[in-house]
Parts: C-alpha cells; structure tokens; sequence
C-alpha cells in the first residue's frame, strides 16, 4: 500500500520538480504574469538583434576582399570583414618597418616568456624568471627603438597599432604598482615631507583628467625644455600614464593597508621586527591579497585608458582604424573595424580580470589552509 | 613689496623666455640638422591623407609634404608625419612638434594673425555644399525649403549654412551631428534630407555608399574654404621654402613639367620658364637656402600640382572630383602661382 502511494506521488509530482532545469525556468521566468511577458519580450528582442547581427556578420559577411566594392559585390548587405583581413597587418604593427617586424614578434613572445614566473608561481627557476621579468621592459625597449649594440634605430614616430596598446599597457601596468606601493607607504608615513609630497602628487594627479595630463605631454612640455631638445613624444606619454596610473594605484593600496586588522601592526611592532622586515613578512603580502580586485581594476582602466593617445595623434588600433577608413578603399566600414578594436579589447582585458579571479580564490584556499 | 617686484620680474622674463623658445632657431637649419621634416597632417581624411596598404601615408596633402621634404633634403621619404586632431593642429604647430601643416586648414583671418601663424598661399580651393538623395528630385539648394539637414555641430558650416538659408529665404530643419561616420550613417538612415560640409568632403563621403549614383551634390557653394598650408609666425626663411616648393609645384603644372618629363626638360627646353623652375637658369634655389635643384626634385618624387590632384582626388579616384576652381587660371580656375623668376 505504502509502495503504491510512493509511487502515485512520484507519477503525480509537477514536471517542473521532477526536471531541475525546468523547475528552474518556470520559478525565474514564467512565476507571474509580468514575468512571463518580459521574459518572452527579452527571447524577442534577443533573436530579433542576435539574428540580424549573426547573418550580417557571419552568414552574409565577406572574409576576405581587396576593397569594399568588392565585398559587396559578393554579398551586398553583409559585413566586410575585408578591412580586417586585408589590412591585419597594419592593425598589429602600425607603421613599424616592414624589415624590422621580427622585432616586434620577438618582443612578444619576451613578454610572455617574462610573464609566465609572475603568473605560474610552481615554474621550474622561478627565481631566476623573475629576475628576466624584472629586465624585460628594458629589454624590449632596446628591441623596439633600438640604436644600441648593432641594431638599427626605428623611430617611435612609427609605434602605432595593437603594438602602441601593449608597450603602453605593459609600461604602465609594470611600473605603476612598485611607484604605487611606494607613494601608498610615503603617504602613510610619519615623516611630514614625504607624506606632504606623496599627498600633493598623489592628489594632483587624481584631480587632473588623464586626457589633461596628456595633452601636457605633448604641446605644453615643448614650451618648457630648452629650444632644440627632442623628448621622444612615446616616452613623454609613457611617463605621463605611468605616473597617472601609479597615483590611483597609490590609493588602491593604500586602502589594503587600512582594511589590515589593527592587530597585524601590534603584532609586528611586539615581535620587535624592524620597518622594512615587517613590511616584507606581514603588511605586504596581506595588503596586496586584499588589495586584488582594486589592482586588478586599475590595470584594466590603464589598459583601456591607452586609447586615449589617439587625441594627441598617436596612432593606437582606433586610429589605424580611422586611418583606413579615410582609404577610399574601405571607407564607410565603420561598425566592422570597431567591432574588431572592441574585441581585442575584450579578450585582453577578460583574461586580466579572469586570472585575478583565480587569484582571489587560490588565495582564499592558501588563507582557509593556514587557519586550519 | 620689492622682493615680491623682483620676483614677478623675474618670472615674467622666464615665461616669456619659455615661450618664445620654440620660435627662435631657425626651422630650416633645424630640419637639415635634423635629416626628417616633421609635417603635421589630418588623422585622416579620404583622398588627403590615409593609410595604405604598407602603412605608408598617402593623400593630397601627404604628397605636399614630400614634395617640401624632397625640396629640403632631397628625399621624399625623410618625413615624420604627425598626426594632428583639428583641435591639436595648431598648438603642435606652434609648440614646434611640426615644422609645417599641410592638414586642410582654411586660412582665415583670426588663424593668421590671432593665432600666430603664416599662412603661405592655398593649395586647395574648397567651399561647403550639399549632398542630397537623387530621388528627392532636387537640382539646386533653393528647392531645399523644408528640409532637414545633417550639419557637424561647432564648425563655420552650421553658421554658413544659417546665413545662406536666412538671406535666401528658406526654412529648413538642423540635425546636429558630430562626425562625418555618423553623419553619413544618419544621412544614409534617411533621417535626413540633405547633408551639408566641404564639397570634397561630401564627394569622398558619397565615395563611400554602396551606390553613388543614387545621389547628388548640389551646384551651390554657400561658402570659401581656402585650404593651405602654414607654418609659425616670425621665421620668414622657412615661410619661403614652403611657399616656393608649393609655388613650384602649381607653375610646373602650367609650364607641363611633370615627373616623367623633368629630366629631359633640363636640357630639352627653351622656355625660360621652365629652364627656371628646373634650375637651368638663374639661382633661385640659393635666395632661399637650397641648391638649385630644388624644384626639380620636388616635382620629380610626386609630379606637378596636376599629377597629384589626379593620384588622389580627380575623376580616376573614387572621389572623382573635378578640377573646377582648382584647375589653372589658364583653363578657368583659381590657381595662378606667383611666377619664379
């Protein structure tokens, strides 16, 4: 008897417990009335956008074309992805010479080979990686502009494309966090002339616009050095955006130092450890764990801010992208080459904010271990 | 009271030290020193400069700079371009980023004086027009009444376009735009019935359609957009040099000295004209610092002012412009380059 009614309630159950997915859709989705009409407004509105968008990208979109007249006279109304595939090159490389590309390559995969003991912490010789890490800006700096030791010079002038974003990108993010750890400590510190200079820099910075201080980079500085001097504009901009993304990283920092349970300090202070010891063992290590998300952000706002140079006339992946389309060529294929800089954009700075994820919660496994 | 006095001195004469720094050597030592020309032009511009398919700067006024550069130096490829926003062009002329420009600037009189700039002739003759679908059925803008009317917001064009329409008698509707993408876009949409800016602008824009010949730009030139190039107030030698290699580049054009033809014009030619510009007769390469060869160079590495309207705006290119007020004064134009002798 027991057994048939189990069994009656099982048959009998409402479809939506005995399929969890199902369950799930009519709870979230279908539970009132205006629920219903705004989840079936949402799959509307998503097929209506997503399927105009995949056949004008992908169904009639055209790969590969030497101009825009040709795309449409293979698919009249579809993306032209020949602006991208004809012209990647330049994307990449900007106007960096032609003979000289094998530079750029090498430079690259230099960064990868420098990043890897930074982000894989069980790498065989770590230590020694991070020594080459600790190298590598001027490394590829030297690779880059060259002029030294039998390479040939090339004008920074001619830095531009995906290229310009990354030496942009990885100057600043690289020097930005050491400054930033310093101004946080000046600024935290009991000496009044340096806590005095950390402030006003630090608050300077973050009171002027980025775009502000770059336009200080490249017209008004020439007003200040001597007649004749030649301040490599690149760098001037490299310092400009160094310094602006180390002020903020000043802050992110600092605010791990004060979120630092006041007993780790009387701690510290009992062990009789001196400044600099303590720093090492106890403040920094639990700083920049809390600290994570905040850096992690700041990279991703310098990464993006590095298209800002194209107001100064600094040609980054936007403004080959506009170059091209004043090619009469290509010209009125707008949407493809911004849709193509967004998504290079996109994969670089998801993967940052991917890998501090798996920071965060290796470090919250590592934290959860030593308490245990 | 008088240490502050001293102190206020003394910081006058450094900023003004600082400021006139830039402006006192001499440009052309400077660029022959240097071995590069630093030539400020558009971001980019169809037909006036672009990039190509080796990432090499190409365009109208490109080709100007390379003509100067192979003036000067002797090589057309000794230029570092930079690129100016329409913001920018000005403060990198005069902060001395750029020797010249030669980015569709329209010489005006508060640019030249107010600004502090010289300005050294015209290179292009624009003026603002209007571009409007053929199937609205309309031949001239006084047919416009009513319409509405794309138009950049902050350029002369919005306020030629209210004085053209006010003095004509004629309503329309403005819809503000902020670049030439979104205005083609809008103008495309239909969300209006015309668009108005620089003819050869809207010649390069309709360039630009899927199908050209479904629009028409309007006859009127509501306005004077003399375009040319300049250089910082104050350092005449360089003013010279730029003038002259533009000049040359227009007379060759009326003399029929090409690129192809020079050489042999050296040794072939009578005309004194011509045995002037190519450097056969006289010196005039020395009144302004440079060999004699000068000219001959210039038209040798990018052609006569002819030869490169053809390469980059005339009726071969996809822009197909006619030469109207840029032909020679000869055939009816404006250009009447001041003789080299």
């Amino acid at each position: 008897m027991a057994d048939t009614t189990a069994h009656k309630d099982e048959e009998q159950a409402p479809i939506t417990e005995r399929i969890p997915a199902v369950g799930w859709v009519w709870k979230n989705l279908f539970s009132t009335p205006l629920n219903t009409v705004l989840t079936l407004f949402s799959l509307w509105l998503i097929w209506k956008v997503g399927f105009s968008f995949v056949d004008w990208a992908f169904l009639k979109g055209v790969l590969f074309a030497d101009s825009r007249v040709a795309c449409r006279e293979i698919s009249p109304h579809g993306a032209c992805w020949g602006i991208i595939s004809e012209r990647f090159d330049i994307f990449v490389y900007g106007r960096y010479p032609h003979e000289h590309r094998w530079r750029v390559n090498l430079s690259f995969i230099l960064l990868i080979v420098a990043l890897a003991p930074v982000l894989w912490e069980t790498m065989p010789f770590r230590k020694r990686g991070l020594l080459f890490t600790v190298a590598y800006p001027f490394i590829a700096g030297w690779l880059l502009a060259g002029g030294l030791f039998g390479l040939d010079p090339v004008n920074t002038r001619n830095f531009s494309g995906f290229m310009l974003t990354l030496v942009i990108g990885v100057t600043g993010i690289s020097l930005s966090l050491p400054i930033g750890v310093a101004l946080a400590l000046a600024r935290r510190s009991s000496m009044p002339v340096l806590r005095i200079i950390a402030v006003v820099f630090i608050e300077f910075i973050r009171g002027v616009p980025l775009i502000t201080l770059l336009f200080i980079a490249s017209v008004l500085l020439a007003y200040f050095l001597p007649p004749g001097t030649d301040f490599d504009l690149i760098i001037r901009v490299l310092i400009m955006v160094t310094l602006f993304a180390s002020a903020y990283m000043a802050e992110v920092i600092r605010g791990g130092f004060q979120a630092l349970p006041r007993g780790q300090y009387e701690a510290a202070e009992a062990l009789g450890l001196s400044y600099w010891k303590s720093l090492q063992k106890i403040y920094l290590p639990q700083v920049l764990r809390i600290s994570i998300p905040g850096i992690v952000n700041s990279f991703i706002g310098l990464y993006k801010d590095t298209t800002l140079v194209i107001i100064i006339g600094l040609l980054d992946p936007l403004g080959i992208g506009r170059s091209l389309l004043s090619d009469a060529k290509w010209a009125g294929l707008a949407a493809e080459m911004y849709l193509f800089v967004a998504l290079f954009y996109f994969i670089s700075c998801f993967a940052m904010s991917r890998y501090s994820l798996y920071l965060e919660r290796k470090l919250e496994r590592e934290q959860a271990a030593e308490q245990n | 009271m008088r240490t502050l006095a001293t102190i206020a001195a003394a910081l006058a004469v450094a900023a003004s030290f600082a400021l006139s720094a830039p402006a006192s050597a001499g440009t052309l030592e400077d660029v022959k020193a240097r071995g590069s020309l630093k030539c400020i032009i558009n971001t980019g511009l169809i037909g006036f400069a672009f990039t190509d398919a080796n990432g090499q700067w190409q365009g109208f006024d490109v080709d100007f700079c390379r003509a100067t550069a192979a003036a000067v130096l002797g090589d057309p490829n000794a230029v570092e371009f930079v690129n100016a926003t329409g913001k920018t062009r000005f403060t990198l002329l005069n902060s001395g980023e750029g020797d010249l420009l030669y980015r569709n600037t329209t010489v005006t009189m508060s640019r030249d004086a107010d600004l502090k700039l010289t300005f050294l002739g015209v290179n292009y003759y624009d003026g603002q027009g209007f571009i409007v679908p053929k199937s609205l059925g309309i031949s001239s803008a006084h047919d416009l009444d009513g319409a509405s009317v794309c138009i950049q917001t902050g350029t002369t064009t919005e306020l030629n376009l209210a004085d053209f329409f006010r003095a004509n008698n004629i309503s329309y509707e403005s819809v503000p735009i902020e670049t030439n993408e979104e205005a083609r876009q809008t103008y495309l949409a239909g969300r209006c019935d015309a668009y108005t800016t620089d003819h050869s602008g809207l010649a390069a824009t309709r360039a630009s359609f899927d199908d050209p010949s479904a629009h028409v730009l309007l006859p009127e030139i509501i306005s004077k957009e003399p375009l040319g190039p300049a250089v910082r107030q104050g350092d005449d030698e360089w003013a010279d040099v730029v003038r002259w290699v533009m000049t040359a580049l227009i007379e060759a054009e009326e003399y029929g000295i090409t690129s192809g033809n020079a050489d042999q014009l050296v040794s072939g030619s009578d005309n004194p004209s011509v045995r002037r510009i190519l450097g056969v007769e006289g010196s005039y390469g020395s009144f302004i610092g440079l060999d004699e060869e000068w000219a001959r160079r210039a038209i040798k590495s990018v052609g006569n002012y002819g030869e490169i309207f053809e390469r980059h705006l005339g009726p071969n290119t996809p822009i197909g412009l006619e030469r109207g007020l840029n032909a020679q004064w000869t055939d009816g134009g404006l250009l009447y380059a001041y003789p080299i002798r």
